[in-house]
């Protein structure tokens, strides 16, 4: 297995690049932020007093196919890191490239969810399920389309060769915030599609 | 021959390898946790009535053991070192107490009014 040497960064006095801490302190601050969101589709759980509701609308063959496609992303983008890592711009713009549209699929079924839901009569203010449901995977929606963003804008980089072996660190930055988005959808999934 | 890649200050990185068998592990979870979920709604499926009543406990535990796979490997917090896993760990822990406070709270209230 040949070894991979990481860029050599700046002396920090805890060691680790300062980049690195910064992003998983971001990370830090977005569980908190999740957290608060998931609490109130908890609390709220269960008390909508008038239709739809979960069990009326829910797809979970599609929802289950858009987890798994999230889950493939998140096994591309390490794969892309390696290659980075290993100055294997092929291996990098490839396996980028499909995290991107593992991405935009995933973006894409929760538009076409949104859109169905709208049309079988779940607005927002509909009920509080409709209120918390949309709130909850809208902004993790939000936080997948900025991941995604930002993933293109590093493939771009790659494409231009600007991404060789020394400036890795980007991808994983971008990386360690991907795998923020998809662990997010871990809870999500159980906690709003599968307990009901 | 090293299994892990070397990081440049000490730490280190799992190899492809390890990366897909991680990818299959997470995907036989998840299809568990489809299962269960339909095993515990189908009135013909085996074993539904034990499922109806156990699926809470075990989505938890599988989604549990999803969110660690891919903290550990995939976020590489197995072989970064503690102070990123502490960075992560904390508000993780005041996250889940923030939400079963708030559940018991509210279920409280609930009794009370």
């Amino acid at each position: 297995m040949s070894t991979v040497a990481h860029a050599a960064h700046p002396e920090t006095t805890t060691g680790i690049d300062s980049r690195k801490v910064a992003i998983w302190a971001f990370i830090g601050s977005e569980c908190l932020f999740f957290a608060t969101l998931i609490s109130t589709y908890l609390v709220y759980k269960g008390k909508s007093i008038t239709g739809p509701l979960p069990a009326d609308i829910f797809e979970i063959p599609l929802v289950t196919f858009g987890t798994a496609v999230l889950l493939f992303s998140s096994f591309f983008v390490v794969l892309a890191l390696n290659g980075a890592q290993q100055g294997n711009r092929k291996k990098l713009i490839g396996w980028l490239t499909l995290t991107v549209i593992c991405g935009l699929f995933f973006v894409g079924m929760q538009v076409y969810e949104f859109q169905h839901f709208y049309h079988k009569g779940l607005g927002l203010s509909t009920n509080l399920f409709g209120s918390s449901f949309y709130l909850l995977t809208g902004f993790h929606g939000t936080h997948v389309t900025l991941g995604l963003i930002w993933l293109s804008t590093v493939l771009v980089e790659a494409i231009r060769g600007r991404v060789p072996p020394q400036k890795a660190m980007n991808l994983e930055i971008a990386a360690l915030y991907w795998h923020f988005v998809d662990v997010v959808w871990i809870v999500i999934f159980p906690v709003v599609y599968l307990m009901r | 021959m090293s299994s892990q890649s070397a990081h440049a200050e000490g730490h280190a990185h799992p190899t492809a390898g390890t990366y897909v068998k991680i990818a299959v592990v997470l995907f036989a979870l998840t299809a568990l946790e489809v299962l269960a979920y339909e095993m515990a709604h189908g009135p013909t499926m085996p074993l539904h009535t034990v499922m109806e009543a156990t699926l809470i406990p075990v989505l938890i535990v599988l989604s549990a053991a999803k969110f660690a796979l891919v903290a550990m490997f995939y976020m590489h917090l197995k072989g970064d070192g503690k102070m990123l896993t502490s960075l992560f760990v904390f508000p993780i822990i005041i996250a889940t107490v923030i939400i079963v406070m708030l559940m018991v709270l509210m279920s409280y209230w609930e009794v009370v009014h």
